[in-house]
């Protein structure tokens, strides 16, 4: 479409600057767990409200454990999705399994809603021999093949033109699915971001563009980010769909999601979702926010928890009680402890996967260099442990053979 | 066999590879209907559609983060960037993305069906921002090859390569060739081994090494060297990462002499990583210092173009001064 098209002609000069273009903010939920006047809430039948429900309260007890252990000393970085778990669940519970995530880092959640084990989420956390990624990442750089959730990546906003692109060959598979990408309202200011939203509304793909604006950018809130009303209405400069959605309101943002994929996988279309919500947590284990904001303002906040709201809604319909909650919070710490004592006695990834996954193959320099590197470690290894430790298991190995 | 010039032979294997595999897309800027602002992708929308060949948006780091996808989905997306010196803005999405994205997944997601092609070097008048040649800020990344063919047939034998290779390709064309060089490539499908380099010229004297537009020079630096009686062995190392360390120590163990020549800048040069290899290879077989012929360390002029080129003439001198050594 070209802008020139039916433009109104004026004579005066008229300058305009957006404000006519307020978006709204969906919200179904109150706080007390009761519903609006007039809101009609989704479809959501007792057995997906649970596993929804336990996903969220998974990753709060993930998040309060791990954060426990860092600071213990046990784990050399943590980042917790609290405060988010709405956002994060609620979307994913929208989609289908086969659907792709490529989220940014703080969102666990989804991929304990699609049943990533609590094994699996501790290997990667100690980057031990199991952990998919061969202990190449920081901790939290989750991803699985099997359950269609992109491997993390540091550098803020790479994955949402990936999406754009991946979510073109889902279309051109014509199999239904779509991309959801989930990044925070600080990366929204990266330029991949606006390459993502245009190359999607040009080139017609299904990919939802979900916006957590929880507040902050580490230290920078959102009013130093951005001086328009949030990021919602840069969709219009793209001709895309958007919504703004309350992101600690579980069941608005599973219906927007759910309408915004309906929409993009029927129409090849992008939709961009807001969710407002706030980062309860640190931005990381290094982080420490008294320095850029009130405890009162996390007061504010805490009070409109989001896994309490949906606990309070669950509670409504009489499918959870007090004794459920108790009896989940005890499973799941139990499970975490169990499986964070299980990870960290394990043996760090092979030696050899210093060079593995550079490339297919790896060339003949990486083989040279690894040698270099192994006879090296022979010679003094006390100061490479974990190499040592490696090459003595291959020779174990070679041995037993 | 036919004779064609480079960009036919480009052409052929776009399509080639194309008719092939579905998976196979092919999108930048203006290389939709219009073919490509060097005509590289000529015919391909018309002959595959819209879905398959299409112009994007002008914002390099989209259109390498939309391919990144892509391949990661599965397709064998090839991505052009119209001019080398334009890659920058799609820096981080080489680097950070395309670069580590099997090695950071431990193998999970891959996006080796990627190839990003894109116009490379000098003398074409094309100043600052149509000459650069940028393979080293990559060839510094390990997990991305680097290839550069020097002629049609090799630039259709190495493409079809790259696209079906199982890592991502940066594939450098020399855009001065584009139409200059002309040879006979065969019609039919074939590739040409990427990590291998080529010995074009048996000699006794000295080595002489490059690639791409460079090979040219060479070429006539070494005849004008066989006048004065001087055996000139040649090679096109055709892949920069990962490079042919034997074929060019095999070499260099013969003669006793190496001289290296690109047009991008000295410092920093991907022939400085080639001299200290080859010393640490060969070091107790030289004759004479590793000699290399470069560009200046100065951003790519316009009007004094052909006083910056590393031409056939500086060769030809680099190459009397390592014999006189």
């Amino acid at each position: 479409m070209s802008t020139t098209n039916k433009a109104t002609i004026v004579h005066t000069p008229s300058f305009m600057n957006g404000d006519e273009f307020r978006v709204p903010v969906f919200k179904l939920l109150k706080q007390d767990g009761t519903a609006y006047k007039n809101a009609k809430l989704p479809d959501l039948d007792r057995d997906k409200a649970l596993r929804i429900y336990r996903a969220m309260l998974f990753t709060r007890v993930l998040d309060e454990r791990m954060l426990a252990a860092q600071r213990q000393g046990r784990l050399s970085f943590y980042m917790q999705c609290t405060g988010e778990e709405a956002s994060i669940v609620g979307s994913t519970a929208a989609l289908a399994d086969e659907d792709m995530i490529m989220a940014q880092y703080r969102e666990q959640g989804a991929l304990a809603y699609r049943g990533f084990g609590v094994d699996e989420f501790m290997n990667q956390l100690f980057g031990n021999d199991r952990d998919y990624g061969k202990g190449r990442q920081m901790p939290v750089h989750y991803g699985s093949k099997k359950l269609y959730y992109m491997t993390i990546s540091s550098p803020l906003a790479t994955q949402i033109p990936q999406a754009t692109g991946y979510a073109y060959g889902q279309k051109m598979a014509g199999q239904g699915h779509c991309t959801i990408t989930i990044f925070g309202e600080g990366a929204a200011s990266e330029g991949d971001f606006h390459a993502a939203l245009n190359m999607a509304s040009v080139h017609q793909v299904p990919v939802i563009f979900l916006c957590r604006n929880n507040g902050y950018a580490i230290s920078t809130p959102a009013h130093e980010q951005f001086s328009a009303d949030g990021i919602a209405p840069r969709a219009f400069g793209y001709h895309m769909k958007v919504i703004r959605v309350d992101g600690n309101d579980i069941l608005a943002v599973y219906q927007a999601t759910a309408k915004a994929r309906e929409w993009a996988v029927e129409n090849n279309k992008p939709v961009l979702i807001e969710a407002m919500t706030y980062r309860l947590a640190a931005h990381s284990s290094s982080d420490d926010p008294s320095g850029y904001r009130s405890k009162k303002e996390e007061e504010n906040w805490r009070d409109k928890d989001p896994v309490r709201r949906m606990r309070l809604w669950l509670e409504s319909k009489g499918w959870w009680s007090e004794d459920d909650e108790k009896q989940e919070q005890e499973t799941c710490r139990r499970e975490v402890l169990e499986a964070l004592k299980r990870a960290e006695k394990r043996p760090p990834p092979d030696l050899d996967t210093l060079i593995t996954d550079v490339y297919e193959t790896p060339t003949p320099q990486l083989v040279e260099q690894l040698e270099q590197l192994k006879s090296h470690i022979r010679k003094y290894p006390e100061a490479y442990p974990k190499g040592a430790k490696s090459l003595n298991a291959a020779k174990e190995g070679d041995e037993n053979a | 066999m036919p004779e064609m010039n480079m960009l036919k032979a480009i052409n052929q294997a776009l399509d080639t590879a194309m008719a092939e595999d579905d998976r196979v897309i092919c999108f930048g800027e203006d290389v939709g209907v219009f073919g490509g602002v060097f005509r590289a992708t000529s015919n391909l929308q018309e002959k595959y559609g819209r879905a398959r060949c299409f112009n994007t948006p002008l914002v390099e780091q989209g259109i390498i983060g939309f391919a990144n996808g892509l391949a990661a989905q599965g397709s064998r997306p090839v991505a052009e960037i119209q001019f080398a010196d334009y890659i920058f803005p799609a820096f981080d999405q080489i680097v950070n993305e395309t670069a580590k994205f099997r090695y950071r997944s431990g193998n999970l997601f891959n996006v080796g069906g990627l190839t990003i092609r894109t116009p490379y070097g000098g003398g074409i008048s094309g100043g600052l921002y149509h000459s650069q040649s940028p393979e080293a800020y990559f060839a510094h990344t390990p997990g991305l090859k680097i290839v550069v063919p020097r002629n049609p047939h090799q630039a259709k034998g190495l493409l079809l390569a790259a696209i079906r290779d199982a890592d991502p390709v940066l594939f450098f064309e020399p855009k001065r060739l584009y139409r200059a060089s002309v040879g006979e490539v065969p019609e039919e499908d074939y590739q040409l081994p990427l990590g291998k380099a080529e010995i074009l010229k048996e000699g006794d004297d000295i080595t002489l090494l490059a690639w791409g537009a460079q090979m040219e020079m060479v070429d006539k630096a070494a005849e004008l060297a066989e006048k004065e009686g001087i055996s000139c062995e040649i090679i096109d190392l055709r892949t920069i990462v990962p490079w042919d360390v034997e074929t060019v120590a095999e070499s260099v163990l013969k003669t006793g002499r190496l001289l290296v020549t690109h047009e991008a800048p000295l410092t920093g040069g991907f022939a400085g990583e080639i001299a200290a290899t080859i010393q640490s290879r060969c070091f107790l077989y030289l004759e004479s210092p590793i000699a290399r012929v470069t560009g200046l360390d100065t951003p790519f002029p316009l009007t004094l173009e052909k006083e910056y080129m590393p031409d056939h003439l500086k060769v030809f001198e680099a190459i009397k001064q390592s014999i006189d050594y």
